[in-house]
């Protein structure tokens, strides 16, 4: 294959992909279907990553593990409001001063609030698969390209910012290695707080090198730059941002409502393509390479938009086991929601498979 | 082309200007090389070029410097992205993109060429720096030499008319050195592109070289010819130093050029042995059997013997990617051993089975960035923290240091050191460890020839005290100067391996200078010829 480059998916289908699979997961706290939409994102992955692109589900699922173990570490400790029967065990209770009667320190610690704080944050969890996901099968680094103008400068910060994270990792191993050259292996907390400045440090330099060759190719260059064009792109990229951000609240969060949730994603969605559309007006940078769109991706988009679809409507109208109950039993299993998060793994067999590369 | 006039200039928190009063013109389609120590400003003068001295780093620059007629106070770099490329030490921090093809094309769409213009520029500059194979590869899966010819390609595809660079060949084995040079005289010839590059292996540029401009101190000579230059120059190339001893002016530049004039020098040399090789104890005091590590799921070292004896400095050379690093994690117990046997020191022990504590006394590392090993805000107290690291009396390492490095102030950041110092400061708190194996990564990268010539005086004070020293590198001159031995690995495999002189000499790729003018002599360094000359060099 030495030349054409394989065809991949269009890096826009993947993330709108992820965006409803992330939908569906945000409405639902039922684990047996957060854990199956977190066992379609590692299948696609496993199956279908770029090749060219970091894998960061990995990262995200532990980051996810964390989160679930700190909440019930806490909900132990403080609980969560959720009222419980079934008491596993007491700790010893701290007596509070009088103006901190709300909050509760040791007791009684019962199984419900704990279930509740499982599946809040493996809520939380399956979302942020979501996102590896995402991340995993189309480089963020890739989806730049397709950004209009007014995002552009925007959207390099947060793409920069995306390779940042798990570059520290990898540095936190290799400073980590580091000082077992002179003597320390241990893994305790005070070895870690050591890690932190290298680490940092090794990081922000190599971000000054970024930015420093980004500058120097000529990034964020307006060829026709007037003060008066300056300040309408960077209005229009703020106002865009807005739009998007707000209506990605409306759609990931089920707490605001149908009432505002609606009409805050129609907004955003309306005032981002507003911003889109007159920025396009404006593009100078131009484009190698674009990926094509074709049956493919609109298939791809409608899978992940299903189960998104299906459990919007399966919350708005209160199916039995999309919410957990409150009580220490295993919620039903709905079935259509099932079929809908399976229809989610399809693309795992009709997109086209990226060809796996020869380390050198 | 480039025109510098008066320039100086001066960062807050140094006292000495890093420019002093620089006045230089460039013509086109030259290719300048800049010569001169570590911390003499190399990298100033060529980041004022495109403006990033001092739009993007601070400080205050007087004087002006014009590219192309544009003045850089005016013109942030971004504005002279068309006219001036700039590639940095270290590519891989400054790769956009994750694919070949999409960096190579990145600086054009930001300038915003037309997508055509693009697609014609990318497949022309794949071509001319033969990386058609590579387009669709990960950045990251490509070998130091790849990566430097991308970083060189994707700046040159945005079509600048001055090219710049920064020790581009500094971290590159010989052949991938050769390669990206030719690439660079490629572009200076048949396309006229003006080319500005320091670097500090001079004996891989000089012999490409138009103009040599020397910097000490901040402040430069005027523009040079190549032989002029080298003859007054003190930092000069092997070929040179033994041009001065023969007394042949002007100095050969090239080996070529060298070997029309050696035949009455060969002459002299003609009764004269090289200097025996060192003897050494014959105890091992490393042994590797049947060895295989892994990285991830790839095999890199398979079934490996090696035996090291005490007291003795090996040289691990090959291209890079070949192993060296690895093996030299394996034995440091850096990586995981996959299967076979390590064993260090007199007791023959296994580094793996022993805690960091007492592993460190046995066998010490400096890793090819040595910065990984320097934590605090001075240099004292990095000096006071190995002194504990190593249960060692207060002051070693600090007396350590000032006999490798000389007087460093103790009040500075480890940071703010030169490549050299900092190496020598890693290497002084390694061997405050004692260890009794001391394994160095790639330790000349970015070392001037004097720094290098000290490192080789300690490795050989270490040695004779007993300190076995194996060192990975590409640095044919460093490996001639110091090393007993030499293993060369090609693909996890030894393939050469015997003492320096018979393997140096039989390698077209690994021959030192001296070498290659005095074949079929087998002399290594300038320093053997002077002693059979009966004279210093």
């Amino acid at each position: 294959m030495a030349g054409r480059r394989e065809r991949l998916l269009h890096p826009a289908a993947w993330w709108l992909w992820g965006l409803g699979l992330a939908t569906a997961a945000s409405r639902t706290m039922n684990p047996a279907l957060l854990l199956l939409v977190i066992g379609v994102c590692v299948l696609l992955v496993s199956e279908r990553r770029d090749p060219a692109a970091p894998n960061p589900l990995r990262a995200f699922l532990v980051l996810g593990g964390v989160i679930i173990v700190l909440r019930v570490l806490i909900t132990i400790v403080l609980g969560n409001g959720v009222y419980g029967d079934t008491i596993l065990f007491t700790l010893p209770r701290i007596p509070l001063p009088e103006w901190a009667a709300g909050v509760r320190l040791g007791g009684p610690v019962a199984l419900e609030p704990i279930l509740y704080a499982v599946y809040d944050s493996l809520r939380l969890t399956a979302i942020l698969a979501c996102v590896g996901a995402a991340n995993a099968l189309a480089s963020p680094r890739r989806m730049l390209r397709h950004l209009p103008a007014t995002l552009y400068d925007v959207g390099t910060a947060v793409v920069v910012g995306l390779t940042f994270a798990p570059r520290l990792l990898t540095d936190a191993r290799a400073v980590h290695k580091a000082r077992a050259l002179r003597g320390h292996d241990g893994h305790g907390p005070r070895e870690v707080a050591r890690l932190a400045v290298p680490v940092l440090e090794t990081a922000f330099e190599r971000s000054l090198g970024l930015a420093a060759s980004m500058e120097s190719r000529g990034y964020g260059r307006l060829v026709t730059s007037t003060r008066a064009s300056r300040r309408l792109a960077t209005a229009l990229a703020l106002t865009g941002l807005t739009g998007v951000l707000a209506g990605l609240y409306g759609l990931l969060d089920a707490s605001v409502g149908g009432a505002l949730g609606l009409p805050l994603l129609l907004a955003g969605v309306l005032l981002a393509g507003a911003s889109l559309i007159v920025g396009a007006s404006k593009e100078e940078r131009t484009g190698h390479h674009r990926d094509p769109w074709s049956w493919a991706e609109t298939a791809t988009v409608c899978a992940g938009g299903v189960p998104a679809a299906v459990l919007v409507l399966g919350s708005v109208q209160g199916w039995d086991g999309i919410l957990a109950p409150q009580t220490a039993t295993l919620p039903p299993v709905p079935l259509t929601a099932v079929l809908a998060i399976v229809v989610a793994a399809s693309p795992a067999f009709f997109t086209p498979r990226p060809r796996p590369q020869v380390d050198a | 082309m480039i025109s510098f006039e008066h320039v100086t200039v001066r960062y807050p928190e140094s006292s000495t200007p890093a420019l002093d009063d620089v006045t230089l013109q460039v013509p086109e389609g030259e290719l300048v090389l800049v010569v001169g120590p570590t911390g003499s400003g190399k990298s100033t003068l060529l980041r004022c070029v495109n403006g990033l001295v001092p739009h993007f780093s601070g400080g205050l620059l007087s004087g002006s410097v014009l590219v192309e007629g544009l003045d850089t106070r005016g013109h942030r770099p971004r504005d002279l992205a068309t006219v001036v490329g700039l590639v940095e030490q270290n590519p891989v921090s400054t790769f956009v993109t994750d694919v070949v093809e999409d960096e190579i094309a990145y600086g054009m769409e930001t300038l915003g060429l037309a997508p055509a213009t693009i697609r014609r520029r990318v497949e022309e500059t794949l071509d001319l720096f033969g990386l058609t194979p590579l387009r669709s590869r990960a950045l990251g899966s490509l070998s130091g030499g790849q990566q430097q010819r991308v970083a060189i390609a994707a700046v040159f595809a945005a079509g600048p008319r001055i090219l710049v660079l920064d020790e581009p060949t500094s971290a590159l084995d010989p052949v991938a050195a050769e390669e990206v040079l030719a690439s660079l005289d490629r572009i200076v010839h048949d396309l006229g592109t003006t080319v500005v590059l320091a670097e500090h292996r001079l004996e891989r540029v000089i012999h490409h070289a138009d103009r040599v401009v020397l910097l000490e101190a901040g402040r430069t000579s005027p523009l040079l010819d190549p032989a002029d230059a080298m003859r007054i120059s003190p930092i000069h190339p092997p070929v040179v130093a033994l041009a001065r001893l023969a007394a042949w002016d002007p100095p050969p530049l090239s080996i070529r050029d060298a070997r029309r004039r050696v035949g009455e020098l060969r002459r002299r040399l003609a009764g004269a042995e090289p200097p025996e090789p060192r003897p050494t104890r014959a105890d091992p005091a490393l042994t590797l059997s049947g060895t295989r590590v892994l990285r991830g799921r790839r095999v890199v070292l398979d079934r490996l013997d090696l035996t090291v004896e005490q007291g003795s400095v090996t040289a691990l050379m090959g291209r890079n990617g070949a192993g060296k690093s690895t093996l030299l994690g394996a034995v440091g117990a850096q990586l995981p051993v996959a299967g076979g046997r390590v064993r260090v020191g007199a007791g023959q022990l296994d580094p793996h089975a022993l805690p960091a504590r007492e592993r460190v006394h046995l066998v010490g590392m400096v890793p090819q960035q040595p910065d990984l090993l320097l934590y605090t805000e001075r240099v004292a107290d990095e000096c006071l923290s190995a002194d504990r690291d190593f249960d060692v009396a207060p002051g070693t390492t600090a007396d350590l240091l000032e006999t490798i490095a000389g007087p460093i102030d103790p009040t500075r950041h480890p940071r703010d050191l030169s490549e050299g110092q900092r190496l020598e400061l890693a290497l002084a708190v390694i061997l405050a460890g004692g260890p009794e194996v001391l394994l160095l990564d790639e330790p000349t990268r970015g070392l001037d020839y004097g720094a290098k010539h000290r490192l080789a005086t300690l490795l050989a004070r270490l040695a004779e005290a007993g300190t076995t020293i194996v060192l990975a590198t590409h640095d044919v001159e460093m490996v001639a100067e110091t090393a007993d031995r030499v293993v060369i690995l090609a693909d996890g495999e030894i393939v050469a391996d015997g003492p320096v002189r018979q393997v140096l000499a039989a390698s077209p790729a690994f021959a030192p200078q001296v070498t290659k003018v005095l074949h079929p002599q087998t002399w290594l360094t300038v320093d053997d010829v002077a002693a059979a000359l009966g004279r210093s060099a």
